[in-house]
């Protein structure tokens, strides 16, 4: 029995031995991608592949720097991950290239879902899905004696609850730091409402509507239940005060709630009431006020034949389905990877996912659109402004921004 | 000196001028006036991990033709310059006729992203640099009158927020002045008012900043007036001490005359300085309540779909808004240079 064990490790030795030398690459492979646990994962595995030097900037500031670096001859960099959003400044400046015949010669173990096709090109390969839900203290809903909320009107109740009760001051948390994630949560709470961000099949804003003014009147409510400070709160700084013991109720990424409360010094109330349920709706609708999105791994347009063969490989070793018998990594994401088995983590990205959430728009203009809303929205959050002047300011930013890059004339 | 001589002197300096300088600015001026080509659009069918969508995206075949074609983009001239982005020609005048009164159009005016941005800029250039002058020559003065075995020691720590990174600093008092940090509850508490946050209010952020910019910029006045203290001529000082002119009537009359180049240059620089002000906004993560040129830049370029004739829009209009604000200063330093001369 014992002589039998130890053959049977030394053939998986072998055999994954073997499995981690089968990635040979000839030529450099250089990747730029944001910073969270999966993606420190896929960049450390492929870093694994031997031949060839694998490098990784892997920084929250990859979307300022993947562009730039591809648009060289060669390019700086041969692969970046990507997400829905980000892949459209790399498709709109056209430096990334058509996956189709290195994922016929070498992408066997994919699923045929992970291939984003654009206009019947597959240009990038997705590994993991992601998006925001309701992640809470299951110990202070049962303090209160309320189930976990299903839409952000209920979300509003347990916070006045809770407050009223004095067990938190500000019990909501949510990543309004003005630019990016405000404009985020605007996106939410907007297709929440049922709204759509351009008139149908054109570049013409569309967000001076009643879904918008309802939509930002939401998240002044949800405001008032926050820490004051909350304009200047990112993912990070709100997971600190959730951490902290100091939130209750928030919406949060599954790809940072996954691994929240493993942090250092989370007191032990904490950790034992973390829970996460699905996204919620607002306003009676049947959508989540939610977005899903897929983060992924493109090659560039602007590097060898050789190059690309070689990053392609060494992102496939990155993905390779083997990983997901780590139960740390399965852990890390909703991998789309086969092989991988749900954790209880993911339960929130799969109630968005299954419920309707729709996708982040995949839009030429949506980048300008986002920022417009980032810049525009603070003074209403700061009661400067009406909902309807603070709209109609977006509608102009984005306007002068989108007529300059010649999407609208 | 023969201007033979001169221009062989000058060829180094005046070719490198010509390479780092001339050149960058004309390109950022050429760029702000071309705007990348009007895109080809067409609806395609994209397919990922959520199943599959009719959606619209650039043409690039048609997009390239464009682009090999006029490599530049298409000339806009002064477009980027007038619009909401920028001065905001059209939405100024419309503000103009339909305001009553001055106080709701410049109220109004604020909602503009260039002229919210000048007025954080142009209200923290000009508090900041006069008190940071003040304070310079503050320290200047009580180091200069230390004794000699602890001078070094006290230039040594007055330096420090000067040597500190700009971003750091900023960093390091941001969290001090949260609503959990040390600085922030002392606020709190002081006032009595649980709410109070000065990251929420407009106004305390803008103190905030401007007393930032003050620390970190003082200890370079100190230097430079410190280096200006070691010049000062003994005997005049003696000649006022003999003359009864107490310590202040001395500083009054006899340093700060002697000092007087030096406080010019230490505008010359500071206003410069302080109208980029940059570091200050993204470490206190405060554009909601202040924004500056430099800022609208990196916003500019840092969003998911770069802005590059914007930027480079902002950024001429940045160099001619420094022309203008030190031209009080150059103009006089010319007369100066004339009247002596003469």
């Amino acid at each position: 029995m014992f002589l039998k064990t130890v053959t049977t490790a030394g053939v998986m030795t072998v055999l994954m031995g073997t499995a981690a030398m089968a990635c040979e690459i000839s030529a450099r492979v250089s990747i730029v991608g944001n910073e969270f646990p999966a993606i420190q994962t896929v960049g450390a595995n492929a870093q694994e592949c031997t031949g060839a030097e694998v490098t990784t900037n892997l920084t929250a500031d990859h979307q300022q720097i993947n562009l730039p670096g591809m648009q060289g001859n060669p390019a700086e960099y041969t692969s970046a991950i990507i997400a829905n959003s980000s892949i459209v400044a790399l498709m709109n400046d056209d430096v990334i290239r058509p996956l189709d015949d290195l994922i016929a010669k070498h992408g066997q173990g994919l699923q045929p879902t992970q291939l984003v096709t654009i206009g019947g090109d597959t240009m990038a390969v997705a590994f993991m899905a992601n998006a925001q839900h309701l992640v809470y203290r299951s110990d202070v809903l049962e303090q209160i004696g309320v189930e976990p909320p299903k839409t952000y009107e209920d979300m509003l109740a347990a916070a006045k609850m809770i407050r009223d009760q004095g067990i938190m001051e500000n019990p909501v948390g949510g990543a309004y730091a003005a630019g990016w994630n405000l404009a985020q949560e605007f996106n939410n709470m907007f297709l929440g409402y049922g709204g759509t961000h351009f008139k149908e099949g054109t570049a013409e804003p569309n967000v001076n509507s009643e879904a918008g003014v309802n939509a930002l009147n939401m998240m002044k409510a949800l405001s008032e239940y926050m820490n004051p400070d909350y304009l200047t709160h990112d993912s990070n700084a709100t997971n600190a005060e959730f951490r902290a013991g100091n939130v209750a109720l928030m919406n949060m990424w599954g790809s940072r709630a996954a691994t929240l409360v493993t942090a250092e010094g989370v007191p032990q109330e904490v950790i034992d009431g973390f829970a996460i349920a699905g996204p919620m709706t607002v306003g009676g609708g049947d959508i989540p006020a939610s977005t899903l999105w897929w983060d992924g791994w493109t090659v560039a347009k602007n590097v060898s034949d050789e190059e690309a063969e070689s990053t392609f490989l060494a992102m496939m070793n990155g993905i390779r389905p083997a990983l997901m018998e780590d139960d740390d990594v399965r852990t890390q994401a909703v991998w789309l990877v086969e092989g991988y088995e749900p954790t209880p983590a993911a339960i929130g990205v799969f109630a968005a996912a299954q419920s309707g959430t729709i996708p982040y728009p995949m839009l030429p203009y949506m980048g300008l659109m986002h920022t417009a809303l980032g810049n525009e929205l603070a003074d209403f959050m700061q009661g400067k402004e009406s909902a309807e002047q603070a709209l109609a300011d977006v509608e102009a930013a984005y306007t002068a921004a989108a007529k300059e890059k010649g999407f609208l004339q | 000196m023969k201007h033979r001589t001169f221009f062989w002197f000058f060829l180094p300096t005046g070719l490198a001028m010509l390479l780092f300088i001339a050149m960058p600015i004309v390109s950022v001026v050429t760029q702000s006036m071309f705007a990348p080509h009007e895109a080809v659009l067409e609806t395609v069918e994209n397919c990922g991990p959520f199943g599959c969508q009719t959606e619209t995206t650039v043409n690039q075949d048609a997009t390239r033709a464009l682009r090999d074609a006029e490599p530049l983009g298409r000339f806009v001239g002064l477009d980027i310059y007038f619009d909401r982005g920028h001065l905001a020609v059209a939405e100024v005048s419309e503000l103009w006729s339909n305001s009553e009164s001055f106080g709701g159009f410049f109220d109004r005016l604020g909602n503009l992203p260039f002229y919210r941005a000048m007025s954080f800029t142009l209200t923290y250039t000009f508090i900041t640099v006069p008190l940071i002058i003040g304070f310079g020559l503050l320290i200047a003065l009580a180091v200069n009158s230390l004794h000699r075995h602890l001078k070094g020691l006290v230039i040594f720590f007055s330096l420090l927020p000067m040597i500190v990174t700009p971003i750091i600093g900023a960093l390091i008092l941001f969290w001090m002045i949260d609503s959990r940090g040390i600085i922030g509850n002392l606020i709190v508490h002081l006032s009595g008012d649980p709410q109070l946050s000065l990251k929420a209010s407009t106004p305390l952020m803008w103190i905030s900043i401007i007393i930032y910019g003050i620390w970190h910029s003082a200890p370079f006045a100190f230097v430079v007036f410190y280096a200006g203290l070691q010049t000062l001529p003994k005997d005049q000082i003696e000649a006022a001490q003999i003359d009864g002119a107490t310590r202040l009537q001395q500083i009054r009359y006899v340093v700060v005359p002697h000092l007087m180049p030096l406080v010019t240059f230490v505008s010359l620089i500071k206003l410069m300085d302080n109208f980029r002000v940059f570091e200050e906004i993204v470490g206190f993560n405060a554009q909601a309540h202040a924004t500056s040129l430099s800022w609208i830049i990196y916003n500019d370029l840092g969003g998911e779909t770069r802005q590059l004739s914007s930027a480079a829009a902002t950024s001429v209009m940045t160099i001619i808004g420094v022309a203008i604000l030190l031209s009080p200063v150059l103009v006089r330093t010319w007369r100066d240079f004339k009247g002596r001369a003469h």
